[in-house]
């Protein structure tokens, strides 16, 4: 009997040829395959969190042999910093199911994408061996560069061309890096439990491997000046695409920072932790002050990712830097609890900039006007997840931010002019909730609907996360605590 | 005292209840629903507030934790009260004003599509200033001024077709944003030095750590300077006028712009520690309280009045702040509450009288149509001149005589000024009353015609505030010089004070006095008797009334500087840093180098194997080489 893990792993899969071997089947069928497939898988997440982690090391651990005479086997788990990314990206994946039910177009291929996805999504997140991570980590690059090509918007072949060469290139060093980790580990293995009980790479050797895992990661979270894939590939992707996209395979990057760069090469990360502060204090300065420039939402919202994946670059470098474990796990507690909001908040954000975009044929914020008073549920959707995202306290990026900036006040002071952030993304939120909703209504828009049901139900779960979050973070930041308080480097 | 602790609980979570009620099921259950349910719910909260005044009068207390919010790394942030003569004083004055506030509405926005939401809106907005208020802690206290500055952003833009509403909005929050950047620093500050957020643990240790009292200080102003409207962020307020007149008169007046004030002397033992702090208070609040009088003299949109009124009285409290004197400035706060709801409840009335007209140049003459808005609107402006009795003459007379006997940097300044704002506030306050309701109608016939009083709903809270604003000023001998606050704010202002009597013979034997009443006598001059020379005066002055009648150009500043600043820096960095620089030099340029390195290594294509096996072995040897070299 397979375990939890694993079942929660492939059943996106399972499902994945189930609909490759309906061929016949109609639309709604293959969409009711694919929602009932991510249903289940979300239950598996939920009963994984409620089996919980353990103070020492990875829980739920499953492993069997693979490729033994390299060292390389099947082995997953999860500690606090991978297991509310599995909750997060299955719930995302089953919301972005029930939104992706009205896809006429292709659905067969649209399904056994999204799923091949999904099964790629929780599998980075629960390998516990560098080649397996390696391998979903790829494949999920696979299936998005599709679904951008596939789907997307007007100028989608080449977003989806420029996504996948960036974020190909940019995972070559990571092998690298991967094989530095390997030749240096004794005995030669793929396990990642070995190499962070135990870094196989110390002294100056560590540093080139950091650089190389560094520059994967960065390219992959996106950190200034390497970002400038991501509004590309946000603009142009679906909405579905844009939701995975950014609440899910961003996560890639920060959790492949702490996971890999962090706690494989501890030293060389704070050697190095002033350079990577620097950057995220940058990028997410950067983020914020290029997202007030833009005009279309999509791309607006793009670059505030931008901006609150700095943050936590930010409270990652923090984290290596602050010599008091305390402090330590106040920077990666809150930076865990952004990659969560982050998820929550900008994929609510992108839905409902799909949903407009679906009715309107245009993401132009001046194009739109007084949509507040015909969309009211639209509306306010949006003004929460705005206020959520400009981190106003109650919602679900203010524990998180709070958390990296009291860890940042403390290690160094100076960086916490990050905080300038919130000034300039309340601006430009508030711009655009002004521009698109205030306002007399245009008569070209009277006529507009507003959320049907299977927008409320794909909508709702992560509205009511967002709000569950900023009043009640508890829930989350307890499982989270009880990795982040132990780890020792 | 589980009793009493419920009660704690309900005086915030009954208005709660009721906006969310009004705000989730507006449609169901109807307008005078959402009334009801809304004004009941403020009732027993400020019932239960009643209540628990009596109790902490009779010397109890509480301060302690209702629900942790989280834990993390060593720290619990935690939801909590703490219930004090300070608090509880506070919690009275906002749901009073908040019940008058929600009777009126019923009649000012009787017209209004957006009742119910307006009902929910100010209920919400009652839940967050009393969370506020009755804070144990810096991080609630932070949640509940992110709350009321939230609802002031909704409220605001409540009638969201308009532009200049959607602007005002935006403008208000933005501007407090800044103002939360300091707060929030100040409160992470704390958080670092002292391991706690709980006032009770802060306040113990604060003595230890003096050094670095003053810039945490100076921090947490800044957020008061946002919140309570003080030089140079007051820039939001005026604009603020653009929502409703009942909000006006709740938050723009009585208490979310007082949050800053009650905030400085709740943390009155930190500024204690730092008499560089004080003083910058004293000088901003200074600032504030006599330019803001000045540009209220040159306005003429009746709201606009009051809101610069509003912003020079809220000078006027920060002076006394930044004098040690907390309980006077907690006093005043009190004071204006009342006579200043008076001022733009009665001023809403007018407002609808005339049918949404609110440039004093076409009113006039309406004593004779509203006399009961006339007479309470009078003693509003009575109180707000600082004339006795009236309770505003208490308060001010107190503040100013605790600059006199102030010896920290600045108090010089501050009592000059102070003074010339009082003078001028007798000008602007009854320049107001006689533009108004005095002199010969100027209104167009049909307005004229149709001119009436306005209904109970409206008059009653009126009535019901001018009498404190009458009254509240007897209360000064235990608030001010007895021992009413106790240990809750310290208390360094000390007079000499023989009762009401002797207190108000004194006052009119000082310079304050006079100087209100000539600038309510030169008012009496210029707009009952001499109404040309106003225009006259103006002219004379040119550039200088120019200067005050464009606010000093501080929103121009603005605008130009930091909201256009931050555009072209976004502008800039988009164009300039993302297409051209990354997208145009290195990504493509790596392009270009890539392919010129192709056609080098072109070369080395040879085609023949013994040369591949040759470099691949160099480099095998070169990578492990290098990678196990340690």
């Amino acid at each position: 009997m397979p375990s939890l893990v694993s079942i929660t792993l492939f059943l996106p899969l399972l499902g994945a040829l189930l609909v490759m071997a309906l061929r016949k089947a109609p639309a709604q069928v293959v969409h009711s395959i694919g929602i009932v497939v991510s249903g289940l898988t979300l239950t598996g997440a939920v009963l994984m969190w409620s089996r919980g982690v353990n103070e020492t090391g990875f829980a739920q651990l499953e492993q069997f042999d693979w490729m033994p005479a390299i060292g390389a086997a099947y082995r997953v788990g999860v500690d606090g910093i991978s297991l509310p990314l599995v909750l997060l990206s299955a719930l995302l994946f089953f919301v972005t199911f029930i939104y992706s039910a009205k896809v006429r177009e292709r659905s067969h291929a649209y399904v056994v994408l999204l799923l091949l996805l999904e099964t790629a999504a929780i599998g980075t997140f629960t390998a516990l061996d560098a080649i397996l991570f390696y391998v979903f980590f790829e494949v999920s690059l696979v299936s998005m560069y599709f679904m951008i090509a596939g789907w997307g918007h007007e100028d989608r072949q080449r977003a989806a061309l420029m996504f996948f060469l960036y974020t190909l290139l940019g995972s070559l060093p990571l092998l690298l890096a991967i094989l530095g980790l390997y030749l240096g580990s004794d005995p030669h293995t793929f396990d990642m439990r070995v190499w962070i009980d135990k870094p196989p790479l110390t002294g100056t050797a560590a540093m080139p491997a950091l650089v190389a895992m560094l520059f994967t990661f960065a390219v992959k979270t996106p950190v200034f000046p390497f970002h400038t894939w991501l509004p590309a590939a946000h603009v142009q992707a679906p909405a579905a695409g844009s939701v995975i996209l950014a609440g899910v395979m961003l996560k890639f990057g920060t959790y492949g920072l702490i996971r890999f760069a962090l706690q494989m090469t501890p030293g060389a990360f704070r050697d190095a932790g002033i350079a990577i502060l620097v950057l995220g204090v940058v990028s997410a300065l950067y983020g914020a002050f290029a997202a007030l420039a833009q005009s279309d939402l999509k791309r607006l919202i793009a670059y505030t990712s931008v901006n609150h994946m700095g943050y936590i670059i930010v409270g990652v470098a923090i984290a290596a830097l602050a010599l008091d474990p305390a402090i330590r796990a106040t920077a990666l507690d809150g930076s865990v609890l952004q990659m969560v909001s982050h998820g929550l908040v900008t994929g609510a954000l992108f839905f409902l900039v799909g949903m407009l975009q679906d009715r309107a044929r245009t993401r132009e914020m001046d194009r739109f006007g007084g949509l507040l008073k015909v969309t009211p549920l639209l509306g306010w959707s949006f003004v929460l997840a705005a206020f959520a995202s400009l981190g106003l306290p109650g919602l679900a990026h203010f524990p998180a931010e709070f958390q990296i900036f009291l860890a940042t006040l403390r290690v160094e002071p100076v960086a916490d002019v990050v905080i300038l952030g919130i000034v300039i993304t309340a601006g430009l939120y508030l711009k655009a909730i002004s521009r698109v909703f205030l306002g007399e209504p245009r008569e070209q828009w009277a006529g507009m609907a507003d959320l049907n049901v299977r927008e409320v139900l794909a909508l709702g779960p992560l509205l009511i996360l967002i709000i569950a979050l900023g009043i009640a973070p508890a829930w989350v930041l307890d499982i989270i605590h009880q990795t982040t308080a132990a780890l020792r480097f | 005292m589980i009793a009493m602790k419920t009660l704690y609980l309900i005086v915030p979570l009954a208005p709660l209840a009721g906006a969310i009620v009004a705000g989730l099921f507006g449609r169901a259950i109807g307008r005078a629903g959402a009334h009801w349910v809304t004004i009941l719910s403020v009732a027993i909260s400020f019932a239960a507030s009643c209540a628990i005044f009596a109790d902490v009068s009779a010397g109890h207390g509480f301060n302690g934790t209702v629900y942790t919010w989280l834990a993390s790394g060593g720290t619990r942030f935690e939801i909590g009260f703490l219930i004090d003569r300070l608090t509880v004083l506070m919690m009275v004055v906002v749901t009073f004003v908040s019940l008058m506030v929600h009777i009126y509405t019923v009649g000012y926005m009787a017209d209004d599509p957006g009742y119910q939401r307006f009902f929910s809106y100010i209920s919400l907005f009652t839940f967050s200033m009393l969370m506020l208020v009755m804070s144990n802690n810096f991080l609630q206290l932070f949640f509940g001024w992110e709350a009321v500055g939230l609802v002031s952003y909704l409220l605001i833009g409540f009638w969201y077709t308009r532009p200049s509403a959607i602007y005002a909005s935006l403008k208000a929050f933005l501007v407090n944003r800044v103002g939360d950047f300091g707060f929030l620093l100040g409160i992470a500050l704390i958080l670092s030095q002292f391991g706690s957020l709980d006032y009770a643990s802060v306040f113990s240790q604060a003595p230890g750590a003096a050094s670095g009292m003053t810039l945490i200080c100076l921090l947490l102003f800044v957020g008061a300077m946002g919140k309570s409207a003080q030089f140079p962020l007051h820039v939001w307020l005026p604009d603020s006028m653009e929502g409703p007149t009942p909000i006006s008169a709740l938050i723009h007046a009585a208490t979310m712009v007082t949050a800053g004030i009650f905030m400085v002397a709740r943390m009155s033992p930190l500024f204690e520690l730092s008499q560089t702090a004080r003083s910058v208070v004293m000088v901003i609040g200074a600032i504030t309280a006599l330019f803001m009088a000045l540009v209220a003299v040159t306005q003429y949109d009746i709201k606009r009045v009051i809101a610069y009124s509003t912003l020079s009285q809220l000078g006027y409290m920060t002076v006394a702040l930044g004098a040690s004197a907390y309980s006077v400035g907690i006093f005043h706060l009190m004071t204006h509450a009342f006579f200043k709801a008076v001022l733009f409840l009665g001023a809403g009335s007018v407002i609808i009288a005339l049918h949404h007209e609110q440039d004093m140049r076409r009113m006039g003459g309406l004593r004779k149509y509203m006399p009961i808005t006339y007479l309470t609107m009078l003693i509003g402006a009575l109180a707000n001149a600082g004339l006795p009795p009236f309770a505003g003459f208490f308060s001010k007379d107190a503040i100013l005589e605790a600059v006199q006997a102030s010896h920290a940097s600045g108090a010089g300044f501050a009592y000059a000024a102070l003074l010339l704002g009082v003078f001028f506030g007798g000008l602007y306050s009854f320049r107001l009353v006689f533009y108004a309701f005095h002199g010969e109608p100027r209104m167009d016939a049909h307005t004229r015609a149709h001119l009436k009083e306005s209904p109970w709903v409206v008059t009653l809270p009126l009535v019901l505030l001018a009498i404190p604003s009458v009254a509240a000023g007897w209360w000064i001998g235990p608030i001010v010089f007895g021992d009413y606050f106790g240990s809750s704010i310290v208390q360094r202002f000390h007079e000499e004070y023989h009762g009401v009597w002797s207190f108000m013979l004194q006052g009119i034997a000082a310079a304050p006095f006079w100087f209100g009443l000539a600038g309510a006598g030169l008012a009496g001059y210029l707009y009952l008797y001499r109404t040309d020379l106003p225009k006259k005066i103006a002219l004379a002055l040119g550039p200088i009334y120019a200067l005050v009648n464009q606010k000093y150009g501080v929103d121009e500043l603005n605008e130009w500087l930091f909201a256009r600043g931050a555009r072209l820096l976004g502008t800039g960095l988009w164009k300039g840093g993302d297409e051209a620089v990354i997208d145009g030099v290195l990504v493509n340029g790596s392009a270009r180098v890539v392919g010129w390195v192709a056609s080098v290594v072109r070369l080395f294509q040879s085609g023949l194997v013994y040369q591949y096996a040759f470099t691949m072995l160099i480099g095998v040897v070169l990578l492990t080489y290098f990678f196990l070299r340690t």
